[in-house]
């Protein structure tokens, strides 16, 4: 029997980021987890309200747990690291703080009021602890071999310590792991934990390409041929500032940004036109190609066709 | 008898009535807040407090009756942020929303508006449909909105929701909703002029033989 996890995608996984979506419930499904979607969700509060007197940024993350359990689950699961660290420690707050438990519960009273009693996952967590790597390993019929991916945390994955998804947030090795298990070469970087900029993106895209400058060509002079993250944020900054990022320092090489849901999917032997790869400012189809990890049959018709 | 209060005046009026028939009751001739009277145009919207009670109630002046030590106020218009566009020239894209009513991603999810609906609408949901580019979801959890502007007078946010239903609803209407077939073939007959004798001998009629079509129409 098919095991049932209740799914919160985030609002960038349901529009911008849909195929980190959509290949999250391919990979997920293989793997015999099914990712339900909760019927009603609302935004999980984009980042963590660190004000303690102002209980309202909190109202978002708590109100997503409210219609976990509405939805009759006890464990919520997301694939966005944005919305993994404020719903996790918004939730930790919940549990830790009864008397903003109770002031949260008396604001929403038209809801049923909140025990504090679910549980947060990142999906790599649940891909580590419970469904396992073994697990994973046994279905990969494309591994991806002779590929050299460089691992992407970001903050919000690791930091703060009590909400990081590995044990060591300075030097977290989960995400290499996966890799390894793909198939890959994991190329571990000093930058894989700073920060990429995140929404400061909007404000001053300038300072976030002066990070991609050093995170991406801090990646790629260890000869990272893609980068693997797991934040719609960190793929879109890492991505498309890679055209500002040249403009401070022209050499710096065209690298894919990758979800780490698109390459278990392309492991797992799912059709590259299923991946979502034309939705990169940076097209990872060449890099793969190069590797042979995907057939390059557009090729020879583009030949026959002259 | 029921004791209200309105502008700081105590008023005893009977208490089946609804506070627009209370108004009227007591002689008072409405001029503004006032529409279909049955809770279908949004007009008469109302904010009030009920004694010993430290929240705020909102309500349809038509729709809503009296009670005892009810302290009221009318809203005779709640200013709004309404953004005027070409329907034909838009697309029905996930930011489609977001570029006319960027203040959408100011939605903490407290959920006030939802609460002061008085249609019982999930205002919250539909804005966060709205902010996430589902238009299809925000059309539909927004479609029995009346547009009496309530949500907005109360959102911490300074949302204007109504208006943002509108528009998705638009979008899913002009973009996203299935074609009907049978109304394009139905549009074009008109255009045909298929029922024009028929719409010319209507309005040719009196009213003796209006009344005996109507009364023996086969359909409503």
């Amino acid at each position: 029997m098919t095991e049932k996890i209740a799914y919160y995608p985030g609002c960038t996984a349901n529009s911008y980021a849909k195929y980190m979506d959509s290949t999250a419930k391919t990979v997920m499904q293989k793997l015999g987890i099914e990712l339900v979607e909760l019927d009603r969700w609302n935004c999980c509060g984009t980042f963590y309200g660190l004000a303690d007197d102002n209980l309202y940024s909190q109202l978002a993350p708590i109100r997503n747990m409210i219609r976990t359990l509405e939805n009759g689950f006890e464990e919520l699961v997301t694939i966005c690291s944005m919305c993994y660290n404020t719903l996790k420690r918004a939730n930790l707050l919940f549990q830790s703080d009864d008397e903003k438990a109770t002031r949260l519960n008396d604001f929403m009273y038209e809801e049923e009021n909140y025990e504090g009693n679910v549980r947060v996952y990142h999906l790599i967590d649940i891909l580590k602890e419970r469904v396992k790597l073994e697990t994973i390993r046994e279905k990969i019929s494309n591994p991806l071999k002779g590929l050299r991916i460089a691992p992407y945390y970001g903050c919000t994955l690791v930091r703060p310590k009590e909400v990081s998804i590995d044990e060591n947030p300075e030097k977290p090795t989960i995400l290499s792991d996966l890799i390894f298990t793909l198939g890959g070469e994991a190329v571990e970087d000093p930058y894989m934990t700073e920060c990429c900029g995140s929404y400061l993106t909007v404000k001053d895209k300038h300072l976030v390409a002066d990070r991609t400058n050093k995170i991406v060509g801090s990646m790629t002079r260890r000869e990272a041929d893609i980068i693997l993250v797991s934040c719609p944020l960190c793929q879109f900054n890492l991505d498309r500032r890679q055209k500002e990022a040249r403009e401070l320092n022209p050499s710096l090489p065209e690298v894919p940004i990758v979800y780490f849901t698109q390459l278990m999917a392309l492991a797992m032997g799912v059709d590259h036109k299923e991946l979502g790869f034309q939705d990169h400012f940076v097209d990872p189809i060449p890099i793969l190609k190069k590797r042979k990890l995907i057939a390059s049959k557009q090729k020879v018709a583009a030949k026959v066709s002259k | 008898m029921v004791k209200i209060i309105v502008s700081n005046t105590e008023y005893k009026v009977p208490s089946n009535l609804t506070i627009m028939k209370a108004f009227e009751f007591l002689g008072w001739r409405l001029n503004r807040g006032v529409g279909c009277r049955g809770g279908f145009c949004g007009a008469c919207s109302t904010i009030y407090r009920l004694k010993g009670d430290r929240k705020l109630y909102t309500g349809l002046a038509c729709a809503t009756l009296v009670e005892d030590g009810m302290v009221l106020a009318q809203i005779p218009i709640n200013p709004a942020n309404k953004k005027s566009y070409d329907l034909e020239a838009l697309k029905a894209e996930p930011n489609t929303m977001l570029e006319f009513y960027p203040e959408i991603a100011r939605c903490i999810s407290c959920n006030t508006c939802s609460k002061a609906c008085p249609q019982d609408i999930e205002v919250m949901d539909y804005v966060q449909a709205a902010l996430r580019g589902d238009i299809a979801k925000a059309a539909e959890l927004s479609f029995d909105c009346i547009m009496c502007g309530l949500c907005s007078t109360r959102c911490p946010a300074e949302i204007s929701q109504f208006n943002v239903g509108i528009l998705a609803r638009r979008l899913y209407g002009r973009y996203i909703a299935p074609k009907y077939n049978q109304l394009t073939k139905r549009v074009k007959e008109v255009e045909k002029g298929k029922y024009n004798a028929e719409i010319s001998k209507l309005m040719k009629a009196d009213k003796k033989e209006l009344v005996k079509q109507y009364n023996s129409r086969v359909r409503e």
